[in-house]
Parts: structure tokens; C-alpha cells; sequence
């Protein structure tokens, strides 16, 4: 052991891998199966169809990370093509 | 009262089958009747570690199908006349089993044993669904690295989704001298990460590799792994036993201490 990696000790190699699993555990706990995915999918399609016209092919959702107040939380990010939006009078 | 606790991972490779066989044995030793269970079906391997292997007759998938009664399944240990073993069958896979047909098992073997202790496969699959399905609580192993770590929190995650009302912790195969230089996650950085509570941890010994070798648990001898091993018996059957110092080993590594990150057993 080198005299110098005494103040090397935060990015040995022990911290590093504390480090890689929080982060993946992060992403890990927040992910759902596949089919909750799909559910999830179909229902936002169900929902949105309401109000516009949109390509539910080319719909993506996925579970990312985002930084807020300098803390790793999961964020749901969807990709919504639209078609065309519908104008309708809101009800009410 | 009987407690059937299951001996789980995900990862495979970090130590179930041997906590398996010493906490099995461990908890025989302080006096109770205990029935262990290998439920890796297809990758028969408890038998081995208890040194048992030649003494088969009848196996688990025998004892599900009705070919034979449990009885008759269930092997005599060597050394104690309180422990049984229930051996896998090694010629067949796991959906031989179904898991509402372990949890008839189990209650069967309720009324004999005090302590029924799952030996479970890795993976999460069907093997996985069968060896929690009877248990009324689970002992996760698991060893200081990324990926058995990462495998633990998925597996308690998904205990925790089963209804799994009880999880303790095993941390195996640590390294005081990697821990001390900063490469070995310690004991606290594990159960800073994973939301379970610490049952004991083990050192990486070789006395392991040499009773396995041998076909004879080391728990109770006198190294820090059987005695690791014994700690963990007491405290599932309740007792409450103070964590040992894993840098207890000699009087140079005594003093060492004092400047060294404690870790316990």
C-alpha cells in the first residue's frame, strides 16, 4: 500500500463499487415487469385518445432517472407522437 | 411451534448450500429437531456438503409423487440423531414440483420438526416460486460484491411480494484484510443498501473449502466460520448473541484493531 492512496481512500475501489450500486439499485427497485409497462401504455393511449389523435405505435414510455435537488429519482418520460390534436368544447 | 425458514440468494455460487448445511446442523446441535430440505431439483448438492451423498434411497420428487413417504425419504445425519435430510432429485427438473405440493409437504413435516430449513436454487424462476412457497421466513445470503448484492434486493423484493413476513441477512465470504485497504465493501456498507436486518456475517475461511472437502459442517469448531456459523443458529432459534470481532484473530491483529474499521460476526 503507497503512502499516497492513505488520501486516495474515497476512490478505492470498495467505494467505487458502493457507488455503481446505488445507482443500479436506483433503476432496479423503480422498473416494473414488461406487462405493467404495457398496461400502463394502453391506458394512457385509452386516455389521451379522448383528446387527440395520436400514433399509439409509436408510443414509448420508459423509467429513467432525473436529478432533483441532487438526488437520483425515478421518472416515468413518455414519447407521445400526435397526430392530430381534436378541438372540442370543454363540457361543463 | 415449528419454523421453516428458507435459505436464499438469487445469485448463485455465494454460499446457500453451506449455510444450509451448518445453520441446519448448528440448530440441531443446540438440541432441536431439524429437517433440511434441498430443493434444487436437477443439482442435487446438500447431500455432498453434509456428507450424506451415499446414503440415498428415496428423494424429494419420490416423496411429492407418492412413490414413498416422507419418512422413508428422510436421511439420517451421521453425527446427530435430531437432524434429518430430505435429498433433491438429481435426474429430474424443477417443474417435477409444484409449489402448492411443497407447501402439503411442509405442513406434514410441521408435526415432526421443530426447525425445517429450504436449501433454494439460485435464479428466481419456478425452482425459487417452490422453495418459498411453505417457508415462514428466509435467510438471504448474499457476499460483499455488486452483482450478488444487486441479486439480494431483488430477491427481497420479491419475498416482500409473496408475503414473506420475516428476512435476515447473511453477509459471506468477507475479506477483513481487502476491507481494511478500502477494496471489500464492509458490513455497513451491505446493510446500508439493503433494507433487511443483519443475522451475522462470515469470513472467507478456508476451514470452509476443507469441511466441505470432508463432507462435515465446521459449525462449533473453533475458527471464525464455525463460530460465525454457530452465532447465526443461536440467534434464529431467539437467543440473543453479541456480534464477534472478525479481527479477532491473534494478539498482533488485536492490537491492529484499534486503528482497523471494526466488523463483526
Amino acid at each position: 500500500m503507497n503512502v499516497l492512496d492513505i488520501f486516495k481512500k474515497n476512490n478505492s475501489s470498495g467505494n467505487v463499487a458502493k457507488d455503481r450500486l446505488k445507482l443500479l439499485l436506483v433503476s432496479d427497485r423503480a422498473s416494473c415487469s414488461p406487462e405493467i409497462m404495457e398496461m400502463i401504455k394502453n391506458d394512457m393511449i385509452a386516455v389521451i385518445a379522448k383528446y387527440m389523435e395520436i400514433d399509439g405505435s409509436g408510443l414509448d414510455i420508459q423509467i429513467t432517472q432525473t436529478k432533483e435537488n441532487g438526488m437520483e429519482i425515478p421518472a416515468l418520460v413518455a414519447n407521445i407522437p400526435i397526430l392530430q390534436i381534436k378541438h372540442m368544447e370543454a363540457e361543463g | 411451534m415449528s419454523e421453516v425458514i428458507v435459505v436464499t440468494s438469487g445469485k448463485g455460487g455465494v454460499g446457500k448450500t453451506t449455510t444450509s448445511a451448518n445453520v441446519g446442523t448448528g440448530i440441531a446441535k443446540l438440541g432441536k429437531k431439524v429437517a433440511l430440505i434441498d430443493t434444487d431439483i436437477g443439482l442435487r448438492n446438500l447431500d455432498v456438503v453434509m456428507g450424506l451423498e451415499n446414503r440415498i434411497v428415496y428423494n424429494l420428487v419420490d416423496v411429492v409423487e407418492g412413490n414413498c413417504r416422507p419418512k422413508q425419504a428422510m436421511i439420517k445425519d451421521k453425527r446427530l440423531s435430531n437432524l434429518y435430510l430430505l435429498p433433491s432429485a438429481q435426474t429430474r427438473d424443477k417443474t417435477s414440483v409444484t409449489p402448492q405440493q411443497m407447501k402439503n409437504l411442509i405442513s406434514q413435516l410441521r408435526e415432526e420438526f421443530d426447525y425445517i430449513i429450504l436449501d433454494c436454487p439460485a435464479g428466481i424462476e419456478q425452482g425459487f416460486k417452490n422453495a418459498i412457497a411453505g417457508a415462514d421466513r428466509a435467510l438471504i445470503v448474499t457476499t460483499p460484491e455488486v452483482s450478488a448484492i444487486r441479486d439480494a434486493d431483488r430477491i427481497i423484493g420479491l419475498l416482500d411480494a409473496s408475503g414473506c413476513q420475516k428476512m435476515d441477512l447473511i453477509i459471506n465470504r468477507l475479506r477483513m484484510d481487502l476491507i481494511r485497504k478500502g477494496d471489500m465493501m464492509s458490513v455497513d456498507d451491505v446493510t446500508d443498501i439493503l433494507a433487511v436486518d443483519l443475522i451475522g456475517t462470515v469470513p472467507d475461511d478456508e476451514n470452509i473449502i476443507i469441511a466441505t472437502n470432508q463432507g462435515e459442517p465446521l459449525v462449533g469448531a473453533n475458527n471464525l466460520a464455525g463460530q460465525a456459523y454457530m452465532n447465526i443458529s443461536r440467534r434464529i432459534i431467539g437467543e440473543q448473541v453479541e456480534f464477534l470481532d472478525l479481527n479477532n484473530s491473534g494478539f498482533f491483529a488485536r492490537f491492529g484493531a484499534i486503528f482497523r474499521p471494526r466488523s463483526r460476526v
